[in-house]
């Protein structure tokens, strides 16, 4: 099985991990309540997808 | 070769799967909306409005291929007796899923799974109709008699729901 010859150093490894980027998540407003909502998914603020209520999408405190 | 199921497996093994699936559908049919992940309710969705299809057969033999899956007789009951003859209008798109949003500790995306209660709205397939209609005639330059408004397209559900019936004519309940 081939293996790596020589230890990484810290600095390869943090240009490297200098890369890991995350991107914002496009967001749209919720025609109900003008809040920001993900689309094509219920609204977490006002729980309402379509003119149907979804109590299920309402955010909670501790929810991501 | 089998073909493969559409859309990911689900559990530890066949069986599971199985089980998984039996056990949602018969939830559904007995709340008539679930709340469940995205992957679950979109492998759900071909089985339950195929049991529905089969409710609405309503014969003996339709009843047992159902039992083969919800074991449950009650539920069975209120699928024949009160879910199909709501349905019995609707060709095809029985459930609807819409996305929640992720759930709280495993950040997994939610969705509900529920059935389309509302009565299907004809207006649709009328204005499609007419529309057809004028394009026709203003094409020929000849009035077209009216046709009749048994267009079944209920727009916005109907393609997406062949392409469910068809996946799931491989999948022997």
């Amino acid at each position: 099985m081939a293996v790596p010859k020589r230890k990484m150093s810290r600095s390869n490894t943090r240009a490297r991990r200098s890369q890991w980027k995350t991107t914002a998540a496009t967001l749209t407003t919720c025609p109900a309540c003008k809040g920001q909502k993900l689309s094509h998914a219920a609204c977490p603020t006002c729980g309402t997808y379509k003119g149907r209520q979804y109590a299920e999408a309402l955010r909670t405190e501790h929810a991501g | 070769m089998p073909t493969p199921t559409k859309g990911p497996r689900l559990g530890g093994g066949p069986a599971h799967e199985r089980l998984i699936l039996a056990n949602l559908s018969t939830a559904l049919f007995e709340h008539g909306r679930i709340t469940t992940t995205e992957t679950k309710a979109k492998r759900l969705r071909p089985l339950a409005e195929r049991l529905i299809t089969f409710a609405k057969r309503g014969d003996l033999h339709a009843r047992r291929r159902v039992l083969t899956v919800v074991r449950d007789k009650g539920v069975v009951h209120t699928l024949f007796t009160e879910i199909a003859p709501a349905m019995a209008e609707r060709n095809g798109g029985y459930t609807r899923i819409t996305k929640v949003g992720n759930r709280k500790g495993d950040n997994a995306p939610m969705a509900v799974i529920e059935l389309v209660t509302e009565p299907v709205s004809p207006k649709q397939a009328v204005v499609k109709e007419a529309e057809k209609a004028t394009k026709k005639s203003a094409k020929k330059a000849e009035p077209k008699a009216e046709e009749t408004v048994e267009t079944p397209a209920e727009a916005t559900e109907a393609p997406a729901e062949a392409a469910a019936e068809t996946t799931e004519e491989k999948k022997e309940a």
